[in-house]
């Protein structure tokens, strides 16, 4: 199986994906101290 | 003045990572994918002389956002809070530069340790076989990919700890 790094348009996508995860733990991290 | 050095080295690391981060896309959006475009006889020119150039401002411009870095969290007071990801103090604008911060060291160590190691064989900077060649290529294109992908969330982990309230 290709490894989907060897693409340029799916490391974009990969980085996007992991952005949104990003932001949801860090928004997680504040609204458990705020609760 | 006492604001001062906290903006100076604000200023030097957004200097050396613009530099770094530029080098890096650089190899990803523009040379890896047109390497192939270019008649063999031509290659060296990329290799022999552009590479190795471009990646002796890419090593190094990589220390010294991480450095610049350090310092300025440092000088913020958030250094330990932004390495614990905010864990400790819930505040989500140190989870934010703390993902960032770790995000970058990631990439830092991957150039260092990864992919300067592999090129230094890929470029002929250092004598291997041809199979260790394409090998050490290989996985220097592939951590360099890696990088492109995690500068996606870095940059973003870092520029909202400064620029929204999550």
């Amino acid at each position: 199986m290709k490894n989907p790094l060897e693409s340029l348009h799916m490391t974009i996508v990969m980085g996007v994906v992991l952005t949104v995860a990003l932001h949801l733990v860090v928004a997680a991290i504040g609204a458990s101290a705020g609760a | 003045m006492v604001e001062y050095w906290p903006f100076f080295f604000r200023w030097l690391h957004v200097l050396s990572g613009v530099m770094w981060i530029g080098l890096l896309w650089y190899f990803n959006f523009v040379q890896i994918p047109n390497m192939g475009k270019i008649p063999d006889e031509q290659k060296p020119a990329i290799s022999k002389v552009i590479a190795p150039a471009a990646l002796f401002w890419f090593r190094w411009s990589a220390l010294a956002t991480v450095i610049t870095g350090l310092i300025l969290a440092g000088f913020n007071g958030y250094l330990g809070d932004a390495m614990m990801l905010g864990l400790n103090t819930g505040v989500s604008t140190e989870a934010a530069i703390g993902f960032g911060m770790w995000l970058g060291l990631i990439m830092a160590a991957n150039v260092w340790f990864v992919i300067w190691p592999n090129q230094k064989k890929a470029l002929g900077m250092v004598e291997v076989s041809a199979e260790d060649k394409a090998k050490a290529a290989r996985t220097a294109m592939l951590f360099s990919r890696t990088n492109t992908m995690l500068s996606i969330p870095m940059l973003y982990a870092m520029v909202s700890a400064q620029n929204y309230g999550y």
